[in-house]
C-alpha cells in the first residue's frame, strides 16, 4: 500500500504523458508518427512473431559479453592501480586521456579490426564500460581508511593476506558501484554499437524499422523496451548492493 | 623485574611550513611487565605519537624504544592499539574479526578462541553480526576482543572509551578491569579523562603541552575496586589537575 502511494505521483505523470502524446497525434493527424496504440500493437506484433526475442536476446548477448570481459579486465587492474603507486603513476594517465574518448568514436577502428560480425560490438562495448569500472575500483582502494591498513599492519599479516582480506573487501563497494556505471554506459552504447551493419539486436530493430518502411512505431517500441531492459539491469546490479558484507558502506 | 617498556630520551618533530614542529621533547620513562600505565596530557600535545613512536608506527627522531630489550621498529602482534576511532573491519562479521590475527592456527581452534573471547567481552550471541548493526559500546567491545584474542603482550589505548557516553565509558572501565585481572596485560593508555586514568592506572605520566615533556608522575596506590569518589581519590585527581594548569576547585 505504502508502495502504491510512492509510485502514485510518478505513475500519473506517465499516464498523462502518454496522454498527451496520444492526443497530438490524433489532433495533428500525422500519418508517420505513430500513437501509443500503434506502438503497443507493433510491439506486440513482434513478440508474437518471436522476432523481439531474438533482437533482445542479441543485444543481451553483446551487453553481457562485453560487459563481463570488462569487469575481468577492469577490476584486477583497478585493484592493481590503486595498490602499487607505480602503476597508478604509469596507467592512470593514459587511461584519463582514453575515457574521455566517445566509444562512437571507436566505431571505425572496431570496424578494422573485427569486421561486422558480434566481436565489433562486444569491443565498443568493452571499451565503454572498462574506463569507469578502472577508475571506481582504483579511487576504491585509493580511499581505504588509514585505520584499517593500520589494524591489519598490527596483527602482523602478510601482504598477500593484507591485500585478500583488506584491500579487496574494502574495495569491493566501490567495485559495486563501478560495475553499476558500467553496465548502464552498457547499454547505452549497445544501440550505436548496432547500428554497424548487423541483422539482429534492438539497435538494429530501430534502425531497420525506419529504413524498412518509416515504422516509427516500432522504433518507439524499441526505444521504450531499451529503456525497460535498462532499468532492470540496474535493479540487478543493485541488489549487490544489498550483500551482506558491502552493506556498511551504503547504509546510513 | 626488569622493565617491558623502556622509553629513552626521545625527540620527535613533525615537518611543518614553519620548519620542524617539535611534538616530543627529550622523553624517558618506563613500563614494568604487567603494569598500567596511564599518560594524561593537554589535548594536541602529543599524547598519541608518544603512542605511535612506541607501538612502532613511527619512528623517533632521537632516542630509543625498546620493548623486552628489543628496539621497536615496527608494529607488531605483541603490541595492538586500540584507538579512538575503532578499526572493526565492517566487512567481517564479529567471529571473523576476531579471527582475522589469528592465522596459521587450525581453522576449528580459530573459531573457538574467537567465540571465547567474545563471550568473554559480552558479544555472546553477536558473533555474526557485522560491526554496522552493532551499537558503539558493542563496537569498543569486539575491538578489544580482536586485540585479547591474538594474545598480545601489551595493549596500547588510545583514548579507547572517549568517544562513549559517560554511563558506558564507566562500564567499559570496569569491563577492562575485569578482563585485565583474567589476563595479564602490560597496558599503556592514552587519556585525557584525569579520572579515568585514576580508575584504571598504576601510575600516571603527565605531560606537558607541545611539544610533550615528562612532567610529573603520579603513583595511584588505591586497591581495586576503586572508590572513584573518596577523599583520597579526589586529593590525587586535584593535583593532577593541576599540574595540568587546571584550579582543582573549578573542575
Amino acid at each position: 500500500m505504502e508502495r502504491l502511494k510512492r509510485l502514485l505521483p510518478s505513475v500519473t505523470v506517465m499516464a498523462l504523458l502518454v496522454g498527451a502524446w496520444w492526443l497530438i497525434v490524433a489532433a495533428t493527424r500525422s500519418v508517420i508518427f505513430p500513437t501509443p496504440w500503434q506502438v503497443l500493437a507493433g510491439a506486440l506484433e513482434l513478440a508474437r512473431s518471436g522476432v523481439l526475442w531474438e533482437h533482445i536476446g542479441a543485444s543481451l548477448f553483446r551487453v553481457g559479453s562485453g560487459f563481463l570481459l570488462a569487469v575481468a579486465f577492469a577490476v584486477p587492474l583497478g585493484l592493481w592501480m590503486g595498490w602499487v603507486r607505480g602503476a597508478f603513476a604509469t596507467l592512470n594517465p593514459i587511461f584519463q586521456m582514453l575515457r574521455p574518448i566517445s566509444p562512437i568514436a571507436w566505431i571505425p577502428i572496431a570496424i578494422l579490426w573485427f569486421g561486422v560480425g558480434n566481436a565489433s560490438p562486444i569491443f565498443l562495448i568493452f571499451i565503454s564500460s572498462v574506463f569507469p569500472m578502472v577508475v571506481q575500483t582504483t579511487s576504491g582502494v585509493h580511499t581505504i581508511e588509514r585505520r584499517y591498513l593500520r589494524a591489519a599492519g598490527n596483527f602482523g599479516v602478510s601482504r598477500a593476506t593484507l591485500f585478500r582480506k583488506v584491500v579487496i573487501p574494502a574495495a569491493l563497494p566501490q567495485v559495486i558501484v563501478g560495475m553499476r556505471i558500467g553496465l548502464g554506459v552498457a547499454w547505452l552504447v549497445v544501440v550505436a554499437a548496432e547500428m554497424i551493419a548487423l541483422r539482429s539486436g534492438l539497435g538494429y530493430l530501430i534502425i531497420d524499422s525506419r529504413n524498412a518502411g518509416n515504422r516509427y512505431d516500432l522504433v518507439i517500441a524499441a526505444m521504450i523496451i531499451i529503456g525497460l531492459i535498462g532499468l532492470l539491469l540496474d535493479g540487478l546490479m543493485r541488489l549487490l548492493e544489498g550483500l551482506k558484507a558491502v552493506e556498511w558502506r551504503y547504509a546510513r | 623485574m626488569p622493565a617491558k617498556i623502556v622509553v629513552q630520551d626521545i625527540n620527535k618533530a613533525f615537518a611543518s611550513d614553519q620548519g620542524p614542529l617539535p611534538v616530543l621533547e627529550r622523553l624517558s620513562f618506563s613500563v614494568d611487565d604487567g603494569e598500567l600505565v596511564a599518560v594524561v596530557g593537554p589535548s594536541g600535545c602529543g599524547k598519541s605519537t608518544l603512542l605511535n613512536v612506541i607501538a612502532g608506527f613511527e619512528r623517533p627522531d632521537q632516542g630509543l624504544v625498546t620493548i623486552d630489550g628489543a628496539e621497536s621498529v615496527r608494529p607488531s602482534a605483541q603490541g595492538i592499539l586500540i584507538s579512538q576511532h575503532g578499526s572493526v573491519f565492517p566487512w567481517l562479521t564479529v567471529q571473523q574479526n576476531l579471527m582475522f590475527g589469528l592465522n596459521g592456527r587450525v581453522y576449528g581452534e580459530r573459531e573457538t578462541l574467537a567465540d571465547h573471547y567474545a563471550a568473554m567481552v559480552g558479544l555472546k550471541g553477536f558473533e555474526a553480526s557485522y560491526p554496522h548493526e552493532l551499537s558503539g559500546g558493542m563496537l569498543k567491545r569486539a575491538e578489544l576482543a580482536r586485540a585479547l584474542v591474538v594474545k598480545p603482550e601489551i595493549l596500547y589505548m588510545d583514548e579507547p572509551f572517549s568517544a562513549l557516553d559517560a554511563l558506558l565509558n564507566l562500564r567499559m572501565r570496569n569491563e577492562l578491569l575485569r578482563i585485565l585481572s583474567e589476563e595479564r596485560h602490560t597496558v599503556v593508555l592514552v587519556t585525557h579523562d584525569v579520572e579515568e586514568a585514576i580508575h584504571l592506572a598504576d601510575r600516571i605520566l603527565v605531560l606537558s603541552s607541545r611539544p610533550a615533556t615528562l612532567q610529573a608522575v603520579f603513583d595511584v596506590p588505591f586497591p581495586h575496586p576503586r572508590k572513584l569518589s573518596s577523599p583520597a581519590v579526589q586529593e590525587l585527581k586535584v593535583a593532577i589537575l593541576r599540574e595540568l594548569g587546571v584550579d582543582g576547585d573549578s573542575a
